[in-house]
């Protein structure tokens, strides 16, 4: 059996920034990607948080193909007939060195392979990787079309479903309850046209989150990302939630009603649809991360369940990147001490463990029991745009002093015993 | 614009094999939620004349949810070949 330093299994950006790495200290690399090029079977809303990875490969983030940086952030909770919208415009996001971009991932992976690749490290596509190859516990290297291939190491990167690990037995198999599913459709507009609808200046960009009716209370929400010259609209639901559900919806109906939203029609008016996309999301947080290393290997990115939701954050791709480059350090190193044993790369979780990645995870360990609470995504953006409605409006009739509106609208969807509870249980967040 | 029109739009490269099949004696017989007819994002999965569930695997988007959320494990369910399958041009 053919043999080299390290396989990677998958070409998304967790296998390609380990293979970089790997490639950038010499050592002899392969990534196996089943699509036609890099992104290819990729999905992102998408954005990417570019401040936490920033050190990390400082050399390649100025070149790197990004659709716009994120300068404006929008909440908008959606009741049953009224939704109010948070609209932030900060300085510092519209200022360099910027925290996060709007990314399109069949463009950014397909680079980071092409930089892979000139950093000799080798990337094969249109090959499956089709069974992990073991030999009394250890990972040996893998099998792909037939042909089987031999590795000190082998980084697993292939992505949420985790089917070749979990066959394998090096993790479970994922579950309705940690997973949501994400779905979006790319419209394209001009540049001009989508700096006027979101008040940006030229090379600036919007992230829109949504919450409430878009799911139907169903846990999840809609989000709209300003692309260059395109955005990305779409959902993420709950697969429990939508499985949970009495009155079944199906999921493909809910973003063509969300496009048909007031709020939302004119937004997208105009938009040519150019791609409709999909992909699963690991929501299950820390306590479904599995183990990260054995023998002859390492789980990386979506693989090893790195993501985090956190309503008004959701990210993966930094995590995916900060694993990739973290299992990277770990082989190169596990190589030169001629040790890949479980032993000789634990400094994998230990270098993860004292990084961002499951550092975040840890503080946000919480949220996803937090976030399956229904109430999130039905009473409460209901209940604002409800005083809001109350407070904005005059009548026929003599209106009630503006302080009682006040305290009778809280009083009623605030101060009660099961919403202080909860928002007792969210000051974990 | 519906469902069908929107996959129109979409690049696959399909392989005369499947790569999703339906158990349909478990589908019949002990799956009552039948989730995979309402989670898809593609709306793949259809019951027949016959009353069995089919599955139009050419236009799937790969993202698992049928396969996470068949409780029953009715799905043998692998990703396309290389070179089949969805290849997004934008993602």
């Amino acid at each position: 059996m053919e043999k080299v330093d390290c396989i990677i299994v998958g070409g998304g950006l967790a296998g390609l920034s380990a293979a970089y790495g790997l490639a950038s200290e010499g050592l002899e690399v392969i990534v196996v990607e089943r699509g036609d090029y890099s992104g290819a079977k990729n999905v992102t809303g998408g954005r990417l948080y570019v401040s936490p990875i920033r050190d990390i490969y400082p050399e390649l983030w100025e070149s790197a193909p990004f659709e716009r940086p994120v300068t404006r952030e929008l909440l908008t909770l959606m009741g049953d007939g009224a939704s109010t919208t948070i609209e932030l415009a900060s300085d510092r996001f519209a200022t360099a060195p910027h925290q996060s971009y709007t990314v399109l991932r069949a463009r950014l992976d397909q680079w980071l392979a092409d930089q892979v690749m000139e950093k000799g490290g080798m990337v094969i596509t249109k090959n499956r990787v089709d069974e992990i190859l073991m030999e009394g516990g250890k990972v040996i290297g893998i099998r792909a079309g037939g042909d089987d291939i031999g590795a000190d190491v082998t980084i697993i990167a292939e992505g949420v479903l985790g089917l070749l690990s979990s066959k394998a037995g090096l993790r479970t198999e994922p579950e309705a309850r940690d997973h949501a599913l994400g779905y979006k459709e790319i419209l394209e507009l001009p540049p001009s046209v989508i700096q006027d609808r979101w008040h940006l200046s030229e090379g600036e960009g919007a992230a829109h989150l949504f919450m409430g009716e878009v799911t139907k209370g169903m846990l999840g929400g809609g989000f709209l990302y300003t692309n260059k010259d395109s955005i990305s609209l779409g959902i993420v639901v709950g697969m429990e939630a939508m499985k949970e559900r009495k009155e079944k919806v199906e999921s493909h109906t809910l973003l063509d009603a969300f496009k048909e939203l007031p709020q939302i029609r004119p937004l997208v008016e105009g938009g040519t649809l150019a791609e409709y996309s999909a992909h699963a999301i690991p929501e299950g947080g820390i306590a479904k991360v599995p183990k990260l290393f054995g023998d002859g290997y390492l789980l990386v990115g979506d693989a090893a369940g790195l993501a985090l939701n956190a309503l008004l954050t959701v990210r993966g791709m930094d995590f995916a990147i900060a694993s990739g480059f973290y299992a990277a350090r770990a082989v190169a190193d596990a190589k030169s001490r001629g040790d890949c044993s479980a032993v000789g790369l634990a400094q994998y979780e230990q270098s993860l463990r004292s990084s961002f990645v499951l550092k975040d995870l840890e503080t946000a360990k919480s949220i996803p029991h937090i976030i399956e609470n229904p109430r999130l995504f039905t009473h409460y953006p209901q209940a604002v745009s409800g005083l809001l409605e109350k407070l904005y409006t005059i009548g026929p009739h003599p209106s009630q002093k503006l302080s009682s509106t006040v305290i009778g609208g809280v009083r009623k969807d605030f101060m009660n015993a099961r919403t202080l509870k909860e928002l007792y249980a969210m000051r974990k967040i | 614009m519906n469902i069908e029109a929107k996959l129109g739009l979409d690049v696959f490269k399909i392989d005369k094999e499947r790569h999703i099949t339906i158990d349909v004696e478990v589908c019949n017989k002990v799956c009552t939620d039948k989730a995979c007819l309402y989670v898809c994002p593609a709306h793949l999965y259809e019951i027949d004349d016959q009353g069995n569930n089919t599955v139009n695997f050419e236009g799937c988007l790969e993202c698992g949810t049928c396969l996470i959320c068949c409780d029953h494990r009715a799905l043998e369910w692998h990703y396309p070949r290389g070179e089949y399958g969805v290849q997004y041009r934008m993602g």
